[in-house]
C-alpha cells in the first residue's frame, strides 16, 4: 500500500538540512540535534506534507521553527560565543587552501541571525525570494532587505579583515555603518 | 565602476557561501541519521503489522 511514501524522500534532503542547520547555529552538535528533531517531526507529521510541493522548503520551515523555539526556550543566544563553530570547521582541511574562508566564516557568524538565515536561503540553498519569505513568515521585501544588509555587512567585514583600514567614503561601508546598530548583538 | 565592484563582491560572497554549504553536503549522511531512519521505518512496519 505505502510503497512510495514521501517519507522515502526525507533522506535526500538530509545533507542540505545539516548544511542549513550548521550555518544557522554555528554549532555542529546542536545543528545535528536540530536536524534529528526535524526528521522525527517530519516523519510523524508526513501527512501534513502536500505531495507535489517543495519538500525541502517544508523541511527547512520545520527546521527553523525548531531552531527559533529552542532559542526562545533557552532565552539566550545559542550563538557560538567562543568560536566553537569556527574552530570545528577550521579543523577540516580547506578545499581551496584559502585562509579567506575562515575569515568568511567568522564574518558570517557576526551577522544577525535573521540576516544570516535570509542570505543562506537565497545565496546558498537556491530558494526564491518568494519561497524564503513564505518559510520565514515575512514579506518578500523583508527578505530582500535582509539579504542586502547581510551582503553589505559581509563585504565590509571581509574587507576590514584584509586590510585593517576602514574607508569611510566607500558606499558599502557607509551603508553598513548605518545598518550596524541592528547587527551588533 | 562602483556597481561592478558590488557585483563582484556579491558573487564572491555567494561563492563562499556555497563552499561553506558544500563542505557539509560532501560529508554525506552521518550514521546517526541512517540509524534513526531505519528505526523509524522499523517502528512503522511493526505498527503496521499490529493492525493486520
Amino acid at each position: 500500500m505505502t510503497d512510495m511514501s514521501p517519507r522515502d524522500e526525507l533522506v535526500e534532503h538530509l545533507p542540505a538540512m545539516r548544511a542549513f542547520a550548521i550555518s544557522l547555529t554555528r554549532n555542529g552538535s546542536l545543528a545535528d540535534d536540530m536536524v534529528q528533531d526535524t526528521l522525527v517531526k517530519a516523519w510523524t507529521n508526513i501527512e501534513k506534507f502536500e505531495p507535489g510541493t517543495n519538500m525541502r522548503a517544508w523541511l527547512f520551515t520545520i527546521l527553523r521553527n525548531t531552531y527559533y523555539s529552542s532559542r526562545r526556550k533557552s532565552k539566550r543566544e545559542v550563538a557560538d560565543v567562543d568560536g566553537v563553530f569556527t574552530e570545528s570547521l577550521a579543523e577540516k582541511p580547506a578545499h581551496d587552501g584559502h585562509m579567506q574562508m575562515n575569515d568568511f566564516r567568522k564574518a558570517l557568524g557576526k551577522l544577525k541571525v535573521e540576516q544570516r538565515e535570509a542570505l543562506l536561503l537565497i545565496g546558498a540553498s537556491g530558494f526564491s525570494y518568494e519561497e524564503a519569505a513564505q518559510m520565514c513568515g515575512v514579506a518578500v521585501g523583508t527578505i530582500k532587505s535582509r539579504v542586502n544588509r547581510a551582503r553589505a555587512q559581509l563585504a565590509e567585514l571581509m574587507e576590514h579583515g584584509e586590510n585593517e583600514s576602514l574607508e569611510m567614503t566607500d558606499d558599502a561601508t557607509m551603508s553598513v555603518i548605518s545598518a550596524s546598530k541592528v547587527a551588533s548583538f | 565602476m562602483k556597481a561592478a565592484k558590488n557585483e563582484d563582491r556579491e558573487s564572491v560572497i555567494d561563492e563562499n557561501l556555497k563552499k561553506v554549504f558544500n563542505e557539509t553536503l560532501e560529508e554525506g549522511i552521518p550514521d546517526r541519521f541512517k540509524d534513526l531512519l531505519s528505526k523509524l521505518k522499523q517502528q512503522e512496519s511493526e505498527r503496521g503489522s499490529e493492525n493486520d
